[in-house]
């Protein structure tokens, strides 16, 4: 129970000092290798602006509210509470059992347990590192702590696939309806029958 | 209006008449004409999957035939330039046989290129005006335009030129200098833009090369020349027909030449392909020596490098050029080689590997062979019924009768074996029209 | 001077076309039997090309088309000819590093957009190549057919219409039946179309496909949303191609592609190139694009990148 409670600790402060991290270099001046006009590699001295990516994503909604259409739950699972609830919030790293069998965690496992995502006292939402607990609908914000970059093209529809209407209202696909979050390496598929090739037809 | 009736009936009347091998060459080219043309019905009903060709090789033996002829009908510019140009008289008697050769070799492009469409029946929207020609953007509305042109010019010379002599009158020089003078560039034209047609396109490397123009040049003015002598020993054995052993060197000459220009460009081609190695090497790799083990070409480029080669040194070692029986096998190698190398030798490694780099072999069907053995048999066809009407014509055999309605037909039996003392004998009289 | 013009061309038309009707009246006598049928069938002969077409003409030929499809297949099938949206190119992306040449979108686009079933014609090319080599179309397989994909040390290069700027196949066109529309879009109008070919020798990327037979479509698996210039049923012996799927993408709101749509992997992109919000004009900004042989300058309005 004590080191669970230090690893919290411990977790936040890596988050904390991070953020503190982040900002500092924002507003600091950095040094910054780059090849000036004449192709020599020189050492420039950028601050602020010039050290954010060139292109600014504008999203036009709010960070939470992107169109998705149901989480893909096992079935029966959701709301998890149904079960949860009447047992003992168990934290403990062990082989899942019951309904949870099929789970086996392969989503940088060493540094990772069930409940760094799903929040250990409601199970029917997950949890954010800064504490905010989140609906399954929201994912998207969880996965999106470590894989900024993909969050990033997420939102603008080039990491993953929007369904609808190029020029009209569009749905994302949460990150989980491509991925498993316990094993979210992209599994192999069959591919569909190659072309005749020619000459080989009844003709 | 009237004479050109009399003229015309009069030369339905002529090519009615003829030897039993007249008419059984005759018989054999429209049996092969009825058998070409049933083959092109099934095609037509069926659509091109009669043929061989596909997405990756989309153009095949009917192209490759078009190509060839394109440069055979060129060549008769090589008789033309001589004739009218400097006045040399022995090719002057027989340059009216090379306008009549572009004529037919033009006739069989149009039949090969229109065997070739999806819609043939779509034909009108060529036609400016009612149909929308892609003029001067599309290469082939150039073909279009620069073949009609030919065609018309050729036959309209050849056509008056003998109307002319029908009616025992002198062609009026200032109506065919000008149209001769126009047809020699007119011949350079159809070739140079068949060989832009394929030169133009960047997807494909093997014909992207600025030499196609100037090697096109050069085969042609080797396979149609070759040809013409062929028919010029034919015609002199077979019809009393005259033809000077001078001017028939002169075309030898001219081919030795050409084939020399043409494997030279042949060479620089080659050379430039291996040299630099580049991705652009695989289809001629494919043609030369068989890509990924793919080489259904390899055999026949390389008969066609060896005929090519043999002809080249038969035309120029004067011994075997003035040689009649060498002379003959020179040209028949030059025709089969030519053939080759800018038919399918041409077209077809155009297209493999094809632009995704796939490799389909492509041979022609059944049903595309005969229909090109139709298209040649009405070519043929086409030709020999000139050459029945011109030759008696040009041997003062046939001609307005003295009431000025009726024919003169002096010359009943055509295509009959002369006697070799016939053949010595030398007649200048009746073939002087446009001096 | 360009008013003049006008007139002209417009006097030519008129003459053009009473020629092509009283030729079409004169032989429309001739064709006696099924006397219905075979006028439809002269009418299409003669039918204008169709940047011709005024729009009263456009409506019958609409209408001869659908009734001709309706009754080919026994059931309804529309046929539509929207117009190019105003402010509107469209642009394509695919990402290399997520295709994983699973060929759905190749038989998806089969189904949207009619193509023959047998003789068969894909509108798209999957073709897998070597990690180790690269773009290097030597090492391209065509016909891979593992039991999964993707297969270790290759990548899936996709192939379709690369809807060029500037492109070399509507150029050697002889009677313009292929054009570039306003929204970037290539099209072929498969009733002037004379079945040359010239423009498959042409294309650089093998995306135009020929109708080497009759085009085998049961009726089952017909698409009724059709479009003139896109995916109606094609008779044999003309050229066809992808068109980004132009009966859905231009409407207001038009779906996505099927090739899009059907991606599992979402390597498929699509939008609109001036608008600087587009997913399409945000991958180009910020992705490693490239354009495939770039050196032929077509200028492809479909870009391959890697997300990664």
């Amino acid at each position: 129970m004590k080191t669970r409670s230090l690893a919290r600790t411990m977790l936040v402060l890596v988050a904390l000092l991070s953020v503190q991290c982040l900002s500092a270099a924002r507003s600091e001046a950095a040094r910054v290798k780059e090849f000036d006009r004449s192709g020599k590699l020189v050492v420039v001295e950028k601050t602020g602006a010039d050290l954010m990516p060139a292109y600014n994503i504008k999203n036009k909604q709010p960070e939470n509210i992107y169109p998705v259409p149901r989480p893909p739950f096992s079935e029966g699972v959701f709301p998890c509470s149904q079960c949860h609830s009447y047992m003992k919030p168990n934290p403990k790293r062990r082989v899942l059992t019951d309904y949870h069998e099929e789970i086996v965690l392969h989503h940088a496992e060493g540094q990772r347990w069930c409940t760094d995502c799903h929040n250990l006292l409601n199970r029917d939402k997950l949890r954010l590192v800064s504490g905010e607990l989140i609906d399954f609908s929201e994912s998207y914000r969880l996965c999106g702590q470590c894989h900024g970059d993909k969050f990033r093209d997420w939102k603008v529809g080039v990491h993953g696939k929007r369904t609808g209407n190029w020029n009209g209202d569009k749905q994302y696909l949460l990150c989980v309806h491509c991925h498993n979050p316990h094993d979210p390496k992209f599994k192999p598929l069959k591919p569909l029958s190659p072309p005749e090739r020619p000459g080989s037809a009844r003709h | 209006m009237k004479n050109i009736w009399h003229f015309f009936t009069g030369t339905l009347m002529l090519v009615s008449k003829g030897s039993k091998a007249y008419y059984g060459w005759v018989l054999v080219l429209l049996t092969l004409m009825a058998i070409g043309a049933a083959a092109y019905f099934q095609q037509m009903n069926e659509g091109l999957i009669v043929t061989n060709m596909r997405d990756q090789v989309s153009w095949g033996f009917y192209i490759s035939n078009f190509t060839f002829l394109v440069g055979v009908a060129a060549a008769a510019v090589l008789l033309v330039i001589p004739a009218y140009v400097y006045h040399w008289k022995p090719i002057k008697e027989i340059a009216v046989l090379g306008e009549l050769l572009a004529v037919s070799a033009i006739v069989m492009c149009l039949l090969f290129v229109t065997a070739d469409l999806g819609h043939p029946e779509r034909f009108w929207h060529l036609i400016p005006k009612i149909g929308r020609l892609n003029f001067p953007q599309s290469l082939l509305a150039w073909d279009v335009v620069v073949l009609n042109t030919y065609l018309i010019l050729n036959l309209t010379i050849a056509v008056y030129i003998l109307y002319s002599l029908y009616y025992k009158r002198t062609p009026n020089k200032s109506f065919t200098t000008p149209l001769l003078l126009l047809s020699i560039p007119s011949a350079i034209s159809i070739h140079t833009v068949t060989a832009f047609l394929y030169n133009g396109l960047g997807a494909r490397p093997f014909w992207n090369s600025s030499i196609l123009v100037p090697r096109f040049l050069a085969s042609a003015f080797c396979s149609g020349p070759a040809f013409m002598i062929i028919i010029f020993f034919l015609v002199r054995k077979y019809t009393k027909f005259r033809i000077d052993d001078k001017a028939i060197q002169k075309v030898a000459e001219l081919i030795a030449y050409a084939m020399f220009v043409n494997l030279l460009l042949l060479g620089a081609e080659l050379f430039k392909e291996y040299y630099t190695a580049s991705a652009h090497l695989a289809p001629v790799q494919y043609l030369f020596q068989g890509l990924h083990g793919h080489s259904a070409l390899v055999p026949w480029i390389w008969t066609a490098m060896v005929f090519n080669i043999t002809a080249f040194f038969l035309f120029l070692v004067p011994d075997t050029r003035r040689n009649n029986v060498t002379l003959m096998i020179a040209c028949i190698l030059v025709f089969v080689g030519v053939y080759i190398e800018k038919g399918m030798g041409l077209v077809i490694p155009g297209f493999i590997p094809d632009v995704l780099h796939e490799i389909y072999e492509y041979s022609p069907t059944g049903v595309e062979l005969l229909v090109s053995v139709g298209i040649w048999a009405t070519g043929l066809f086409v030709f020999t019924m000139l050459l029945r009407v011109a030759i008696p014509i040009l041997n003062g055999d046939f001609h307005v009768a003295d009431d000025g309605v009726g024919s003169y037909i002096g010359d009943q039996l055509f295509l009959v074996q002369q006697e070799p003392e016939d053949m010595a004998k030398r007649d200048d009289s009746g073939d002087e029209y446009a001096d | 001077m360009s008013d003049n013009c006008k007139c002209d061309e417009h006097v030519q038309h008129k003459s053009r076309r009473k020629v092509l009707k009283s030729l079409a009246a004169g032989i429309g006598l001739i064709a006696l039997p099924g006397r219905e049928a075979s006028a439809s069938v002269w009418e299409e002969f003669f039918q204008k090309h169709f940047r011709e077409l005024s729009k009263e003409e456009l409506k019958q030929v609409i209408t001869r088309l659908e009734k001709k499809y309706s009754q080919q297949f026994g059931k309804q099938v529309n046929v539509k000819a929207t117009p190019p949206i105003e402010g509107v190119k469209y642009g394509y992306g695919l990402d290399l590093s997520r295709c994983i040449g699973c060929r759905r979108c190749v038989y998806a686009c089969v189904g949207e957009n009619n193509q023959s079933r047998d003789p068969q014609i894909h509108w798209i090319r999957v073709m897998q190549l070597d990690k180790e080599k690269g773009v290097d179309l030597s090492h391209a397989e065509h016909y891979y057919n593992p039991a999964t994909v993707p297969e270790k040390g290759h990548f899936y290069m996709p192939v379709q219409c690369q809807q060029c700027e500037k492109p070399p196949c509507t150029k050697v066109c002889p009677v313009q039946a292929t054009w570039k529309e306003n929204d970037g879009i290539v099209v072929i109008d498969y009733n002037w179309c004379i079945g040359c070919r010239y423009c498959m020798a042409a294309c650089p990327y093998g995306a135009r496909h020929f109708n080497w037979g009759k085009p085998g479509l049961p009726a089952k698996d017909v698409n009724t949303n059709t479009h003139y210039l896109g995916n109606r049923p094609r008779p044999k012996g003309v050229v066809e191609k992808c068109t980004f799927c132009i009966q859905r993408t231009r409407e207001q709101p038009g779906r996505y592609p099927a090739c899009e749509e059907i991606c599992p992997v979402g390597a498929r992109k699509f939008g609109n190139l001036l608008d600087p919000e587009s997913e399409i004009r945000y991958l180009i900004e910020n992705k490693r694009v490239f354009i495939f042989k770039e050196d032929l300058n077509t200028q492809p309005k479909f870009f391959y990148f890697y997300a990664t």
